[in-house]
């Protein structure tokens, strides 16, 4: 039994109420998030195409991050790649490069054929479920199944344009440089062109000097890893919420690890891993790490806070103490994110794909009806999307969590129960495993296989009739996708309100700014809802404070009576 | 046979009893704050208060425990029924005929018959209630198990927020008692001063006259 909390964030969305006249739409009576509506007055730009990533196909600032911990702070590295005559070129592509890497780095290619960043696949050693890009759906664009042409942007290799296909043992395929490169001058495009209104996402993009490129590998650095995962769910800080393109270069305010102005950790820091592999990954978190620091000289191998902090970070004062007492059921996270989609960039809390597909003059449009922190105009609505709500400095919502997620894959046949979850992390007050946990809720309404109950997988990108991006046809686009990957579908799709977890676990204020005790431990605190455990402060046993109130009461009532008897009684005496 | 003022509070015990009654005070208030009964102070405050304000008491205890056995003062507790129903009469029903209290206090027994029974049970059975629920309240850390503890700090919480009201209840009549037989004024003063009226025998007189001279003002 899964329990959760809700708590609404910042009410951001509602400021941005907007409505465009035809375009009326009911939200559903079990919808949870408000939804922009779409303003008949304001502006619309026509978008021939999509623009989505057209941040991790652009140049990026370089951040000078810390990848090693030393005191120097600086590369500790004991080869210059831009001296090796291996890299002086010239090189026609990017594998003609990768196997300039293999060269030297003879182990390297075949350890990353077994990283998930390449095989998009991921075996859950616990649930058993078959997890990864390559089949996963979500709430944001479905599913990057069928649509590699255009997701695969994000796929570390060169070339996936279907994921059944693709020869995953090819080490030269493998793109070195998207990880590994430091002069901001290196991007990727999706690989197919997909639809011809897609063009906008190839025009106008300065060419790669390969060889500089590769003579300027290192250790990666925010602005590697943030160029695709700061950029997930189709723009920036979209899925996640604690991960946006403020983190390129953060203050120590935003983030206490990554600022600028304080320890400037790359992400690979707390990411830690040898050969290829390296910890942190969401599918199988570590819900409570009863590791910690472990002994003098042990390495570490979790991106676990305790694997730094400990288990008793705090100061041993009255409060310290007590807040080291937490440990064991409260994730460090939780009190010390407070808000996440902080630094003004915002994230994506709510989608409705049933408006997806308006044209207008035959063509499709956007509208930007939400103004970030940063000034900057989001979508709130595109034909090829739907409508979508935003909000930042966001408060999670808590829930137990043993680090295990279940996923609702496309073979998962769901019931009645609304919204269905995307996944669920598992765990709840009488799990000895779990902890509270915060979560950025992604609430969606999206096309489903109505006479199967089951998820559908949607042909979205490509140059064909099926493609909903350029042919606005939900039916079509699921037939096909359905087809392609020999999954059984009724014929006859819906709509069905999702829900997904995203774990918070970035942008960790400095400790001041954390939570302070009565956020949570109050009637109407942030874990109000949250069920299966005692929490001074927020609960009690009514009957037992009202028969506890009644006898003080009485108490009162008892000495006033028996003075008042005594008063009248001393005055009968006189008198 | 004369009334003397003699010393029966000593610094110890009317240090005892006024910084017990401020840290009980300060309990109450931050107890029932942090049980979200009144929404004064901020729940890290009223926490820190309720755990330093607990930790002088128990220390203050420990200090009250030794003293009333090597002084043999644990005797003033030992209950007797002897002039017990008069007392209890006399708060029932002879107070408000207007009739005197019925017990004398001796320098050597200071506490009426119900008086003595009624802290002996406060001693006996309350504070160590609401000791031993707020040592395990305060010391949940150390004796948690995490999930299997879940339901755990609930009875002890319980157990403690009931000594809390009891607690509450005895003080109300605590304050109330001080307004019967002579005035509130004349109650209270002994505890401040350490000095009160007092009828002694002759032989009680002589004795501490020449034994315990300090116990008697001039």
């Amino acid at each position: 039994m899964i329990q959760w909390t809700g708590v609404a964030g910042r009410s951001t969305l509602l400021a941005t109420v907007l409505w465009l006249g035809g375009l009326v739409f009911s939200t559903g009576a079990a919808a949870t998030q408000e939804l922009p509506r779409i303003d008949p007055h304001a502006g619309y730009q026509s978008e021939p195409g999509i623009s989505e990533y057209t941040e991790t196909s652009a140049a990026r600032p370089v951040d000078k991050s810390v990848t090693r911990l030393s005191e120097r702070k600086g590369p500790v590295s004991t080869t210059d790649h831009a001296k090796l005559k291996e890299l002086e070129g010239p090189f026609a592509s990017g594998p003609d490069v990768t196997r300039a890497c293999l060269g030297c780095h003879t182990e390297a290619g075949h350890q990353f054929t077994k990283n998930k960043h390449w095989t998009w696949r991921y075996d859950h050693p616990v649930t058993g479920q078959k997890l990864g890009k390559s089949v996963l759906i979500n709430n944001f664009c479905t599913n990057a199944r069928g649509n590699e042409g255009m997701c695969a942007q994000c796929h570390a290799g060169y070339g996936m344009t279907d994921a059944k296909t693709y020869d995953f043992a090819n080490q030269e395929n493998i793109d070195c440089l998207i990880c590994h490169e430091s002069t901001g001058t290196y991007y990727k495009t999706p690989p197919t062109r997909g639809n011809k209104a897609c063009s906008v996402m190839f025009t106008d993009k300065p060419a790669i000097d390969l060889v500089k490129v590769a003579q300027s590998v290192t250790l990666p650095g925010r602005n590697n890893c943030g160029a695709c995962h700061f950029y997930g769910g189709g723009g920036d800080n979209v899925k996640h919420g604690d991960l946006s393109s403020v983190l390129f270069q953060p203050s120590r305010s935003i983030d206490v690890h990554m600022g600028e102005d304080g320890e400037n950790f790359s992400c690979v820091i707390c990411h830690v891993g040898e050969g290829h592999e390296w910890a942190g990954s969401r599918y199988n978190m570590v819900g409570k790490d009863t590791k910690g620091t472990g002994k003098p000289g042990m390495p570490r191998d979790t991106a676990t806070c305790e694997s730094c902090h400990g288990h008793d970070p705090h100061p041993l004062n009255l409060v310290g103490v007590k807040l080291n007492d937490h440990t064991d059921r409260v994730a460090c996270e939780t009190c010390h994110i407070p808000t996440f989609a902080r630094g003004g960039v915002a994230t994506k809390v709510a989608w409705d794909w049933r408006t997806a597909g308006r044209l207008k003059n035959g063509e499709g449009f956007k509208l930007e009806g939400y103004t970030q922190g940063d000034g900057k105009h989001r979508h709130t609505y595109k034909s090829i999307k739907g409508t979508f709500a935003y909000d930042e400095n966001v408060v999670p919502s808590y829930a137990w969590f043993n680090g295990v997620v279940d996923y609702t894959t496309i073979d998962t046949r769901f019931g009645d129960q609304r919204p269905v979850a995307i996944n669920k992390p598992l765990g709840d007050a009488s799990d000895p495993d779990a902890r509270i946990w915060p979560f950025k809720l992604m609430h969606t309404v999206q096309p489903y296989d109505k006479g199967n109950n089951t998820l559908v997988y949607m042909h979205l990108w490509g140059d064909n009739r099926d493609a909903f991006w350029g042919n606005y046809d939900f039916g079509r686009a699921i037939e096909r996708g359905m087809a392609d990957n020999g999954i059984p579908y009724s014929g006859q799709y819906g709509f069905v309100e999702t829900v997904s977890y995203w774990p918070i676990n970035h942008m960790v204020t400095p400790k001041q700014d954390a939570l302070s005790c009565k956020q949570c431990h109050a009637r109407e605190g942030r874990l109000k809802d949250l069920p299966g455990f005692y929490m001074p402060g927020r609960d009690s046993n009514a009957w037992f404070d009202r028969i506890g109130i009644l006898a003080v009461l009485a108490a009162l009532a008892g000495v006033l009576l028996h003075a008042l008897l005594r008063i009248v009684m001393r005055a009968r005496r006189k008198g | 046979m004369s009334k003397r003022h003699v010393l029966i509070f000593n610094r110890f015990e009317r240090f005892w009893h006024w910084t017990q009654a401020i840290a009980i005070f300060v309990l109450l208030f931050t107890g029932f704050g942090i049980h979200g009964l009144h929404p004064f102070g901020d729940f890290e405050t009223l926490v820190s208060a309720h755990v330093l304000a607990a930790v002088y008491l128990m220390v203050l205890w420990v200090f009250a425990i030794f003293w009333h056995l090597t002084t043999g003062s644990w005797r003033h507790y030992v209950p007797t029924s002897q002039g017990l129903l008069r007392v209890a009469r006399y708060y029932a029903i002879d107070i408000f005929k207007g009739e005197d209290h019925p017990y004398r206090k001796h320098f050597w027994r200071k506490h009426n018959p119900l008086q003595a029974i009624t802290y002996l049970a406060l001693k006996l059975v309350l504070f160590p209630a609401i000791w031993l629920s707020g040592l395990a309240y305060l010391s949940y850390g150390l004796w948690s198990q995490g999930a299997m503890t879940n339901g755990a700090l609930e009875w002890v919480a319980l157990a403690h927020t009931a000594a809390a009201f009891a607690m509450l209840v005895f003080i109300i009549l605590h304050i109330y008692l001080l307004t019967t037989g002579h005035s509130f004024a004349e109650h209270v003063r002994p505890m401040v001063t350490g000095y009160d009226e007092i009828e002694l025998s002759d032989v009680e007189e002589a004795y501490l006259r020449q034994d315990e001279p300090g116990r008697l003002r001039r």
